[in-house]
């Protein structure tokens, strides 16, 4: 029974069956407020499943159904005499979604303890257990399916709880906005991923969905259809920009913060948006096949993190500014990611894995104190309306401290080393023959938000914590040992766990590099790692320049700010609206849509019309006709007469 | 004498009818009485048909092999079935018929060869098992009628025989007297109980349909009017031919022996005949009894295909012909599906007809058409359904968007549903139609399980949304989308019920809509990707108008007045209606693919024979 291979399954079984037992206290009015019981219970349980299933991923990985040899469990098939299509359960967990899984069971089970607290008394609290526990059995699907349809499955299942939390408020109409804007604009994404694994699991001959299947068949494929097979590439991506919040498709992720803070920490920031990094690092293996594509998908990382880091210099929310952060933290990813090629590819992705891991606790513990904050605060979030908290929030000063400065990257803390993996990554694509000029280009795009990053997160932290003491109206500062505990847990992983886990052991990359995707897609290259000291000297820096910057802004008061942003009117506006994009999708997708919607109504409508219009002609040659059935039967007898005399005639007269 | 099947499917078909009359000599008070009367009836079909459905499986079970393909085995298809039943009952010395071969014949108006002919397969089964369900159902939704209650319920149980019937239906003319018996109910039943303008919808609903019939009844008998004997076993035909000769004995030897029916499977064999004759591999056909390497055998036992090949001349298998009876055949049930240009029936029907018929409307009717196309279209005229198959993907795929953008213009609640109706009964079209040829109609095999696995998924998301909408309607006496809105607060529990049958209409992975939508689009990509294409951005339309009805309807605030909550009979209903759309989008082999597959995988691969690489 507690073999891994069941274990395997329990990982995500047990949340789901938290999610169950969630709705079942839900529904009895005297066990309501114990919602969380099974939720966290069955987090932990799931947690712990996962960690002695990953140490148990060695050499062989873990699967299940256990034994692969056998028909794999069916999810719908159908047979014909030649083929099979069939769509299976099948999980496997390797390095890779060992990683994941620590990441996702263990954060998401200290950020359901945080609930408890956070969410204490609001309406629907078993809902919002619930939800969460589903939430995170889909998330642990996504990783551990073994094929891309299951993968899709908890793909969606990851989407959908994601609506249901940030509309979690209901009644708040922004909320409820929010949570369509989240659910559709990532569902444009997901059409993509969907097109793109069927262009795949036809390219490799249509037999299976199983990954394995289809990265065996990645050379073969790519000789075979040179175009196609990056078209195919490039639709996976567009799944993970969308879910990943990327450019195009980020403007949900700033939005999504409408929903419960624990929410915005668990899904908006340490796992949910990290799954299409989680796809792009298991499809390593195709991608590294177009360096077109990698060149792509570098770019729109890079543009990503400079542009959401531009917005959130000017934010005045509190959580806006993290999740514009996050936002920026995941274009830092796909950056790393599409360095792989030029790269040996285990090096970059370890790099975006690994910064991913470490982002999940830092952003996970800025978003939890943000949330004790608002708490706090009597659910206000602007920073306009507070400072100076640290003297009464002294925890959650701490926290948030050791998150801004993880997340700033200073040097030793955990964001340091990733991201100086990510820019180490950067710098050496440049030395790639094909695109290296523009590696080049990315690595100082790179490094220039990284300083913006460095800024914006201590400005954050200046205008909250510091300065004069000044609270809105019924906030009564509190803090309580059920929110603190997991604070403090997040936050020693914040600081230690980067420097723990990578740069003088390698574990983390010894460990992931054992992945198969990543050895195949190798193919044969070493990663040769070590400690780059002009780059890590560099970046150390530009973060402590930024925060510098910040501290001379925003520690004491805010007149030298102000005055900037009267000098920069331009750049500053643009900036604090978001660069309007949301007004320029409105005007060129959401319109055109409804115009269509209009006009299809529209086609309707006269189709209605014409349908009236055809039956009005029976009647109208009823009308035609009704006359000579008048009841007179001098007119019936003259008519007969005369239509007898008419034959007659013809037949005396014409027909002989 | 009569065997034990055809007395059990003959039951599915009548108890309805029977409950439904006696409800009339209820005295008019009792009306408690008559509801429970009636429910009681529906519950008794409805565990009939799951005692068939039961009976199929160990008829299916009985010949399995274990193998890859647990539940396949030829001999099992309807068509073989009926075959062999036709085969016993034409032997000089008649063999004993099977009782448990799930096919049963009674003569009926032997002057014309109409027969009572009914039988099941993993076609019309599921189909069967849907409408006892949702009738029940239907029943329960039916509480609230307060006027004229013994009528109401004579007429929604007479309508069930109706629909059962045309399930049932091995012969045309039968398929066709079902399928006008459950006209005329439909037209009261909007008509008198329905909304403001329940007589202009029940009128153009009529008037609809009745045009649909119109093309099938000429097809009926145009199909009559052909010679099939060489499909038929030569022992069927002389036996007929002696008894002709004792009738009439003028005729002349050719002309005794003609051979006219109305039984299907023998109709079916006819078209797929055509198809060789008219593709010019008449010399691929051979008789039942003497199989081949490349052969096809759909002649009747004991025929030669030389002597057989003078009769190709008919006007049956002349391609304007094979075009025509398709034309008739398909149009007839689109109008029935309803196929894009003729749709204009379904809103006002929708919109006018009263909760439980809406609930039938979209949950069972709708499902004649698809069932008919799938029965009678594809099968019978196949070489003029291949040619004409991308017009009908294209139809289909259209509808699917068009419904959707429609679907997002919609302000009436009712409406809205009717439309997303349409679109998804797009995929079903969508699903049949993609024949690609040769090495590629494996993948027409999951675009048809597609087809009729959206179609039961259909039917138990859209009855359950109307069901939805008419315990909104009950508390809040609009449709307007405008007008509801933060039912969430004051009904929790609904609003969780409701939320699920949202997604699972959306096509959720895990919900009943995934699946069916996944093998459409999967066998629509192998046949065109473009249309496979349309038909998944139309999901994320789909999801847009759902979301935002549902955002309109359930979230932020009420400013209409309090609503009460579900009471314990909505609730079962809802409750059931989910637990399905979970069970089926989480076990979709187990509880329905493993059982419906075969037939129609059979029938694909029977038509699939047809087309050469």
């Amino acid at each position: 029974m507690f073999e891994p291979s069941n274990l395997l399954l329990a990982v995500p079984a047990l949340p789901l069956l938290g999610a169950l037992l969630c709705v079942a206290f839900g529904s009895v009015k005297e066990l309501r407020k114990w919602a969380h019981v099974p939720a966290v219970l069955c987090a932990a349980l799931s947690c712990a499943a996962a960690l002695t299933v990953v140490s148990n991923i060695g050499e062989a990985d873990v699967h299940f159904p256990q034994d692969r040899t056998g028909e794999p469990i069916s999810w719908f098939s159908v047979a014909t005499a030649t083929t099979k299509l069939s769509a299976d359960f099948g999980l496997e967990a390797d390095q890779l979604s060992g990683i994941m899984l620590i990441g996702i069971t263990f954060i998401g089970t200290w950020i359901v303890v945080f609930s408890i607290g956070y969410m204490h008394g609001s309406p629907g609290y078993p809902r919002f257990f619930a939800a969460v526990s589903l939430f995170l059995a889909s998330m642990t699907l996504l990783v551990l399916a073994d094929n891309f349809l299951l993968m899709f499955a908890g793909w969606e299942g990851v989407g959908l709880c994601s609506y249901l939390l940030v509309g979690y408020w209901h009644d708040k109409p922004s909320a409820a906005a929010a949570a369509r804007k989240a659910f559709l604009v990532t569902r444009l994404g997901d059409v993509g991923l969907l097109l793109g694994s069927f262009l795949l699991w036809q390219m490799a001959g249509r037999n299976s969905f199983n990954y394995q299947f289809i990265f065996e068949k990645a050379a073969e494929m790519v000789n075979a259809h040179p175009y196609l097979f990056p078209a195919a590439c490039l639709l996976v991506f567009s799944g993970a920009v969308g879910k990943s919040a990327q450019f195009p498709l980020y403007v949900w992720l700033p939005d999504a913060m409408e929903g419960p803070t624990p929410v915005s920490a668990l899904i908006h920031a340490a796992t949910m948006v990290t799954a299409g990094v989680y796809l792009l690092a298991r499809c390593a293996a195709l991608f590294t096949l177009c360096p077109a594509v990698q060149a792509t998908v570098a770019v729109i990382g890079a543009f990503t993190a400079i542009l959401a880091a531009y917005i959130a210099l000017t934010q005045n929310d509190l959580k806006r500014v993290l999740a514009y952060s996050t936002v920026s933290q995941l274009g830092f990813m796909f950056l790393a990611l599409g360095c792989a090629g030029p790269v040996v590819p285990s090096f970059a992705v370890t790099a975006a894995v690994f910064h991913l891991f470490t982002h999940a606790f830092f952003k996970a513990v800025l978003f939890l104190s943000a949330g004790s904050v608002m708490h706090a605060m009597h659910d206000e979030i602007d920073m306009r309306l507070f400072s100076g908290l640290r003297k009464k929030l002294p925890v959650t000063h701490l926290a948030f401290l050791c998150g801004a400065a993880a997340l700033a990257g200073l040097p030793l803390l955990s964001g340091f080393w990733s991201k100086d993996m990510i820019l180490e990554s950067a710098l050496e694509a440049g030395e790639s023959k094909r695109f290296g000029t523009l590696y080049y280009l990315l690595f100082g795009v790179a490094i220039t938000t990284a300083a913006m990053t460095a800024f914006y997160t201590f400005r954050a932290y200046f205008r909250t914590f510091w300065g004069p003491l000044k609270m809105p109206e019924g906030a009564h500062p509190h803090e309580t040992w059920v929110m603190n505990i997991p604070l403090l847990v997040l936050a020693i992983g914040a600081l230690a766990v980067g420097i723990v886990a990578e740069p003088f052991t390698h574990w983390f990359s010894h460990f992931l590099g054992h992945a198969k995707t990543l050895v195949q897609a190798d193919a044969g290259r070493v990663a040769e790692h070590h400690l780059n000291w002009p780059l890590m000297i560099g970046s150390g820096a530009v973060a402590l320049l930024g925060i510098g910057v910040a501290w001379a802004m925003y520690a004491g008061n805010s007149q030298s700010a102000d005055n900037l942003a009267k000098n920069l009117k331009t750049p500053y506006y643009a900036s604090l609206n978001k660069l309007y994009v949301d007004e320029i999708y409105n005007v060129l997708i959401v319109q055109p849509f409804l115009m269509i919607a209009g006009f299809c109504k529209l086609c309707e409508a006269i189709v209605y019309d014409l349908v009236r219009l055809v039956a009005m002609v029976p009647r109208f040659l009823a009308d035609l006709i009704r006359p000579l059935q008048n009841g007179l039967v001098q007119f019936y007898a003259l008519s007969m007469a005369m239509g007898l005399a008419a034959i007659v005639g013809y037949l005396v007269l014409v027909a002989k | 004498m009569i065997e034990y099947d055809l007395i059990m499917m003959s039951l599915v078909i009548f108890v309805p009818a029977a409950f439904g009359l006696l409800c009339l000599i209820f005295p008019a008070k009792f009306k408690e009485a008559v509801r429970w009367w009636a429910l009681l009836g529906t519950a008794v079909t409805l565990c009939l048909s799951l005692c068939l459905l039961v009976e199929y499986y160990f008829l299916l079970d009985s010949r399995s092999d274990r193998g890859l393909r647990s539940l396949h085995h030829p001999k099992t298809l309807l068509d073989a079935r009926a075959d062999e039943a036709l085969r016993r009952a034409s032997m000089p010395a008649p063999e004993p018929r099977q009782a448990y071969d799930w096919v049963g014949t009674v003569p009926w108006i032997d002057r014309f060869d109409i027969q009572y002919c009914i039988g099941i397969d993993g076609i019309s089964l599921p189909l069967i098992v849907l409408t006892s369900l949702v009738m029940f159902f239907a029943v329960i939704a039916s509480w609230k009628i307060e006027t004229n209650v013994r009528a109401y319920f004579f007429l929604l149980l007479t309508l069930q025989t109706g629909v059962l019937g045309t399930f049932f239906a091995l012969d045309l003319f039968l398929l066709y007297v079902f399928y006008e018996v459950m006209l005329i109910p439909m037209y009261f039943l909007i008509g008198v109980w329905g909304g403001a303008r329940r007589k202009y919808a029940a009128f153009k609903f009529v008037i609809y349909t009745l045009l649909g019939s119109v093309f099938l009844l000429v097809a009926i008998i145009g199909l009559y009017f052909t010679d099939v004997r060489d499909f038929v076993d030569k022992t069927a035909v002389d036996a007929r031919a002696e008894e002709r000769r004792k009738e009439s004995p003028r005729l002349t030897q050719d002309e005794i022996r003609e051979y006219h029916t109305f039984h299907i499977p023998t109709l079916q064999r006819a078209g797929q005949g055509a198809m060789l004759v008219l593709t010019g591999q008449q010399n691929r056909l051979t008789a039942r009894d003497e199989p081949g390497e490349g052969k096809v055998p759909l002649l009747g036992r004991g025929v030669h295909i030389e002597s057989a090949r003078g009769r190709f001349q008919q006007a049956f298998f002349q391609p304007t012909y094979q075009y025509l009876f398709f034309v008739l055949l398909f149009v007839g049930f689109a109008v029935k599906v309803p196929v894009v240009p003729f749709h204009s029936w379904l809103p006002d029907a929708h919109v006018e007809a009263p909760t439980p018929v809406s609930m039938i409307l979209a949950g069972i009717l709708l499902k004649l058409g698809g069932y008919g196309l799938l029965r009678l279209a594809y099968p019978i005229c196949p070489w003029a359904a291949d040619q004409l198959s991308l017009v009908i993907a294209g139809l289909g795929a259209f509808g699917i968007v068009y419904g959707a953008f429609v679907a997002l213009g919609q302000t009436d609640f009712k409406r809205l549903l009717a439309y997303s109706s349409i679109s998804h009964m797009g995929y079903v079209i969508l699903g049949l139609a993609a024949w690609g040829g040769g090495a590629k109609s494996q993948y027409w095999a999951w675009g048809m399980n597609g087809a009729m696995y959206q179609m039961v998924a259909h039917g138990i998301t859209a009855s359950a949304m109307f069901f939805v909408v008419g315990v909104l309607y009950d508390r809040s006496h609009t449709r307007e989308i405008r007008q509801l809105g933060g039912v969430m607060t004051s009904m929790p529990l609904f609003a969780g019920l409701s939320a699920i049958l949202f997604f699972a209409s959306m096509g959720l992975p895990g919900l009943c809509g995934f699946v069916g939508e996944l093998f459409v689009v999967l066998g629509s990509w192998n046949y065109h990707p473009g249309l496979s294409l349309a038909a998944i951005g139309a999901t994320v339309v789909t999801a847009a108008y759902l979301l935002w009805t549902w955002q309109r309807v359930y979230l932020g605030v009420n400013h209409h007045g309090h609503y009460t909550e579900i009471t314990a009979r909505e609730a079962a209903v809802l409750l059931t209606f989910v637990v399905l759309s979970i069970a089926l989008g989480v076990l979709p082999q187990t509880l329905l693919l493993s059982w419906m597959e075969p037939s129609v995988t059979g029938l694909v691969e029977s038509l699939a024979r047809l087309k050469p690489d």
